[in-house]
């Protein structure tokens, strides 16, 4: 079964920016790890970081007339998506563990950053009645 | 026929010669669906047969022959060409032998890359269509290259296919004038391969590098067809000097090493060689064109052992060619660059500023990288940080995004500014 794992903003907290080198270097080798042990265990389908915020746009068709276009940054208060996963994996219960090990990446002063990880199950073909 | 072929001398010949005989085909029809299927269907047909029953005496002529036949039996009736198949095989010896002259000449891979390199197509098509056809690659393989799905690809594929046979550009290109631009063309797209295998090919999409070697093999093949050709040998050479430096450009995880800190012995002296001798003869002919003077700037970057052993008064004077050549602002940045390398960051610095005001590249991540590099270089940490976290939340690339972030980092860290001349 596939998962998609959406990585929020937390929004509270340094950014990753001002954070000292030796922690973003853990932060980022740490996301890299998360990867390569999802395609040794043949879960990993697909895995993107998104652009800046900045670079958001949201676009609407209006009932007439051109689409209306929101630049961003959007309110920082809101969530962001700032990545996501796709995993095809045996059950809801790994993961559920893959976003808990996704969550806890170590963040400033190595602490764990407890990211909000969205888990929705990707819909498939209908189930074979046996 | 001669004695049995081992089977993968047999792959590596019919690599090779499977574009050409496309190409011929290609000056006969101008339906590239059905060239390339029946191309296909000889391939298969020749796999089949050539390790069992030896290689022929013309391994081209004897594909062409067959590829030509499946051609024309497409056009005749189902029955008529079941008839036919299993004798065409047979005959294809003989007539091979008598197919007529210059059908296939070594010419058919470059007529192939005109078709591919269509003005018609948008580059993305162009690069596909130009691995498919010319590089031999399947579509799961440059799928894959691409990290699209297998059926998307062979869509874009299909339909550049489509593009090419409505599209009132004649496939075979006439003039020496209309020739030289379509070449612009050809170099141009087989430049964009290359690029998009190198710019990606760190940490996890590793698979992407494979663009990078078949854009040399292709660029190397358009090379023996036209050796005189100046550009061609041009961009040959930049595109051998780019990727001698492959392995030394990223770290373990993927994270990005700039040229200075680079270890030059993971260098590959090879193609170091090879590309400086290149562009060193072809130099010496004296007609110079853009990608010559971006591989002689390689060159000159490869041929330093250490960073600070760099001519950049020789790199600033090339750039200053190419600047001339070209209204490029990425061009026109790397002049920046090796204007501040050479005058020092504040003359760098100025330049810089001249082009935030050109749009094409004002917002880029490129502009605010040089930027906070050349500050960095001024002492001036905050304005450096400033910039390199713009740099970090404009640029499109992870590798990147971490490596500018880091860069931040760093200074914000209280780690010493780099300066020119430590």
């Amino acid at each position: 079964m596939k998962f998609m794992l959406m990585m929020h903003y937390a929004g509270k907290g340094p950014a990753i920016y001002t954070w000292p080198p030796k922690d973003i270097q853990a932060h980022i080798q740490f996301m890299l790890e998360l990867n390569k042990k999802l395609a040794a265990a043949g879960e990993f389908v697909d895995a993107q970081g998104l652009a800046g915020a900045e670079q958001a746009k949201i676009v609407r068709a209006t009932k007439s007339g051109p689409p209306a276009i929101t630049d961003g940054p959007f309110p920082e208060s809101k969530e962001l998506l700032a990545g996501f996963w796709i995993v095809d994996v045996a059950s809801e219960k790994r993961a559920i563990e893959i976003a808990a090990t996704a969550s806890a990446a170590p963040g400033l002063g190595g602490e764990r950053m407890s990211i909000p990880i969205e888990l929705r199950q990707v819909m498939g073909a209908p189930k074979i009645e046996t | 026929m001669s004695e049995a072929a081992p089977e993968s001398d047999v792959g590596h010949l019919l690599r090779e010669l499977a574009p050409r005989v496309l190409g011929a085909l290609l000056r006969r029809s101008r339906d590239f669906a059905a060239a390339e299927d029946a191309v296909q269907e000889a391939l298969l047909t020749a796999i089949v047969q050539w390790p069992a029953s030896g290689m022929p005496r013309n391994p081209g002529g004897w594909l062409f022959h067959v590829a030509s036949r499946r051609m024309d039996d497409r056009r005749e009736s189902d029955e008529a060409r079941r008839k036919r198949e299993t004798e065409v095989a047979a005959q294809a010896e003989s007539f091979a032998a008598e197919v007529e002259p210059g059908a296939l000449e070594h010419d058919d891979t470059l007529e192939l890359l005109f078709t591919c390199c269509h003005p018609a197509l948008t580059p993305p098509s162009a690069i596909a269509l130009t691995l498919r056809a010319v590089g031999g690659l399947t579509t799961a393989e440059i799928a894959s290259a691409f990290l699209v799905p297998e059926a998307t690809m062979a869509q874009r594929i299909s339909r550049a296919k489509q593009t090419i046979q409505s599209s009132d550009v004649p496939l075979a290109t006439p003039g020496a004038e209309e020739r030289a631009k379509r070449l612009g063309d050809v170099l141009h797209v087989l430049y964009l391969t290359f690029n998009e295998g190198y710019a990606s090919s760190a940490g996890e999409e590793l698979q992407r590098v494979e663009l990078s070697t078949e854009a040399i093999r292709l660029t190397r093949a358009l090379h023996r067809s036209l050796p005189d050709h100046a550009e061609t040998a041009g961009l040959l050479a930049l595109l051998l000097l780019t990727d001698a430096r492959r392995r030394a450009r990223s770290g373990p995880l993927g994270e990005l090493i700039p040229l200075d800190e680079q270890d030059r012995n993971l260098w590959d002296r090879a193609m170091i060689d090879e590309g400086t001798s290149l562009i060193t003869a072809t130099f010496a002919k004296g007609m110079v064109g853009a990608y010559q003077l971006q591989a002689a700037i390689a060159s000159l970057h490869d041929e330093a052992d250490r960073a600070e052993a760099t001519d950049w008064p020789q790199i600033l004077a090339l750039y200053q060619l190419l600047a001339r050549m070209s209204d490029n602002p990425m061009v026109a940045l790397n002049h920046a660059i090796a204007t501040a390398m050479v005058h020092g960051p504040a003359a760098g610095l100025r330049l810089v500023d001249s082009l935030a005001s050109d749009e094409r590249i004002a917002g880029h991540h490129r502009l605010d990288a040089v930027r906070a590099h050349l500050l960095e270089f001024q002492g001036e940490r905050e304005a450096s940080i400033r910039n390199f976290r713009l740099a970090a939340s404009r640029t499109l690339s992870l590798p990147e995004r971490n490596y500018l972030m880091t860069k931040a980092a760093r200074l914000a860290n209280g780690e010493p500014c780099k300066t020119l001349r430590s």
